[in-house]
């Protein structure tokens, strides 16, 4: 009798389990677009592509690379190229897919199994978590030359026009009256440079005083009205909402701003900021699996060419090749740079110290202080 | 005997179909929030306890379930008016109004939160001529209300019309007949009879807007311990990888949400049978 009854359910779940089956094979390899709301492809498509030069690299080869927010236009402007210089040297035919979101989400994405090969994330930390589940090699950071950073930027000031305020430097952030607007830390990964620049900045000024920086600190973020989670959201705050009296933001979205609303603003370029660095990195677990390491390797160095590097600098990065950087240099004001390997110890003792709970960032905003 | 069985029942299938709601229901509801409640048993109970009570959650439920509560509150009073209209009124443009009140649901709620803000900031339409007096809304609490608003109206329109459409004309005629004048008769016939689904879209409303990210989160400001909302640390603390900590906190709200529907579920059940032992 009662084996009876357990036959519907039975066959329920036995048909479930057909059909998840069916559409979890059929989606195995689209999950790339799926899965992220902003994905677009590049592609320079050639029906009859040649076979390539390698036996290994399947062709026509499609790629996906993670990367966050500000290097939408930065990656759709350099797949073209890469495409062209791969049909150029090779003769095969690559096509590049963009996943494009918050730095910390696409890095979820990614562990959590958005097959992507290369991942262009805005902080060494977002990699390295990804590290962590083993999918990138642990020495990832010296795979490529610069600490696998081709391209670099810093935090500016973004002040509206005629600069009303007359803010010159991180002094000026913390006087009474000024707003800053700002992503948070915790869920922004440039608001996490913002936040290291300004504390640079602070343990200079007081020689690395720890209770004068945290004051600091806390005068500076008393003086945020709003915190956006990221840094687009900030910008718009800014921009479009009019709040506040200066954007701390990456230079080149500062400079993006400014392309789009060139009357209304002016870039401040502080004394002293943070050599920003945007890692990039092959996910190795997936090109093994899929044949594309040659390609994807191919791929990050030509971020190290000339062409690469004038593609970067066009879209407001600083290149590191010096030659592009000399022809660039009008554009980039030279400044000191902290760097967070020197000046931090790394993302994961920063990390530790000022963004993870209970950390300085959170004594900011605990009640009473 | 089987047979006999049989015959209890007035429609066929009574198994294929349990069989199939239970496995439906697994798959979609309980195995994801089973696997919640899993991941977040990967903390000790200390620690569980104190993720849950930090002093910026704590704010955050705080701030969550009041602004909740009043959106939900707002949209009990308005939403029971505006279904009111459209069910007894005619009126050039119904249609359209009527289809209004369902796009919250169809707008992504993030496209939402950017156009309220933009109307409700300082320098937005409203936003504008509330400021001169003093009236903040975009970046404080009301501002988060009125997001939570935005996107409970259905709820309450759409559990309430079809209970005043089917509402008996006779029983309205004959408390009239009987000398009730028009207040009387909406407090003493109409209004118990609405009761039941008021709460009901009263507990929907009030429940998504304890969940309610998309659309907060740009109007809200996000100030630590005065305008953040819970599922906003619960996002603070995926970006941080701490999978666990941000899956006790979801938990917690998942509880604080089930308890509410469940007392409001009582409380109609208790409205009910007042009004029929009436």
């Amino acid at each position: 009798m009662k084996s009876w009854k357990l036959i519907p359910t039975l066959l329920a779940v036995a048909l479930f389990v057909v059909v998840l089956s069916a559409c979890g094979s059929k989606n195995d390899n689209a999950s790339g677009s799926s899965a992220s709301a902003s994905a677009s492809s590049d592609a320079s498509a050639s029906p009859s592509a040649k076979p390539s030069a390698s036996g290994k690299t399947p062709d026509p080869v499609e790629l996906l690379n993670v990367s966050y927010d500000p290097t939408r236009e930065l990656y759709e402007e350099y797949n073209k190229s890469f495409a062209e210089y791969w049909k150029q040297t090779t003769g095969g035919t690559v096509t590049i897919k963009q996943s494009h979101g918050g730095s910390g989400k696409q890095s979820r994405a990614v562990i959590d199994g958005l097959e992507a090969d290369v991942v262009t994330l805005a902080l060494a930390y977002d990699i390295d978590a990804i590290s962590a589940k083993g999918l990138i090699d642990k020495d990832w950071q010296k795979e490529f030359d610069q600490n696998s950073t081709p391209y670099t930027s810093t935090i500016v000031f973004l002040v509206r026009k005629g600069n009303p305020k007359g803010i010159e430097d991180w002094d000026d952030l913390i006087k009474d009256g000024v707003q800053v607007i700002t992503p948070n830390p915790k869920t922004s990964g440039g608001a996490r440079w913002n936040y290291l620049a300004a504390w640079g900045y602070a343990a200079s000024k007081y020689n690395n005083d720890e209770t004068k920086i945290k004051e600091f600190m806390t005068k500076l973020f008393k003086n945020v009205p709003v915190l956006d989670s990221g840094a687009r959201d900030a910008t718009n705050t800014f921009v479009q909402r009019k709040l506040g009296d200066v954007l701390l933001a990456w230079e080149n979205e500062a400079y993006l701003a400014l392309k789009e609303f060139g009357d209304d603003y002016e870039i401040v370029t502080p004394s002293l900021s943070i050599l920003a660095e945007p890692p990039v990195a092959i996910n190795d677990k997936v090109v093994d699996k899929k044949g594309t390491r040659e390609v994807a390797e191919a791929y990050l160095k030509y971020l190290y060419t000339e062409q690469g590097q004038e593609i970067a600098a066009k879209n407001f990065y600083r290149p590191r090749l010096q030659s592009v950087a000399d022809k660039y240099k009008d554009q980039f004001p030279q400044l000191n740079l902290l760097t967070i390997d020197k000046d931090f110890g790394g993302w994961q003792a920063a990390q530790k110290k000022h963004f993870a709970d209970g950390g300085v960032f959170d004594q900011i905003y605990t009640p009473g202080s | 005997m089987a047979q006999a069985r049989k015959k209890d029942r007035l429609l066929p299938g009574f198994r294929l179909t349990t069989g199939f709601t239970t496995l439906y229901l697994s798959l979609i509801v309980l195995i994801p929030l089973a696997a919640l409640v899993v991941k977040s048993a990967g903390l000790s109970p200390a620690e569980w306890w104190h993720t849950v009570m930090a002093p910026r959650v704590l704010a955050s439920y705080k701030v969550s379930l009041m602004t909740s509560f009043f959106a939900a509150l707002v949209n009990l009073v308005f939403g029971l008016l505006l279904a009111w209209v459209l069910v007894r009124y005619r009126f050039p443009g119904k249609r359209i109004i009527d289809g209004l009140v369902d796009l919250p649901f169809a707008l992504p709620t993030a496209v939402a939160g950017i156009a309220l803000t933009t109307i409700y900031a300082p320098n937005g339409w409203i936003g504008r001529l509330t400021e001169p007096f003093g009236l903040k809304i975009a970046y404080t609490p009301l501002g988060i209300t009125i997001a939570l608003i935005f996107i409970g109206v259905p709820f309450v329109v759409r559990t309430v019309q079809p209970v005043l459409q089917d509402l008996a004309a006779e029983t309205e005629e004959a408390a009239v007949m009987l000398g009730a004048y028009r207040w009387r008769s909406f407090f003493k016939v109409i209004l118990p009879e609405l009761t039941p689904a008021l709460m009901t879209g009263f507990a929907l409303a009030f429940a998504r807007g304890i969940g309610e990210y998309g659309s907060v989160v740009f109007i809200s400001g996000n100030m630590p311990m005065r305008t953040e909302i819970t599922p906003l640390l619960i996002i603070t603390k995926l970006e941080q990888y701490e999978y666990n900590q941000a899956a006790a906190i979801a938990v917690v709200l998942l509880l604080i949400s089930f308890v509410l529907l469940l007392l409001i579920n009582l409380l109609q059940r208790w409205a009910g049978r007042r009004l029929h032992a009436a």
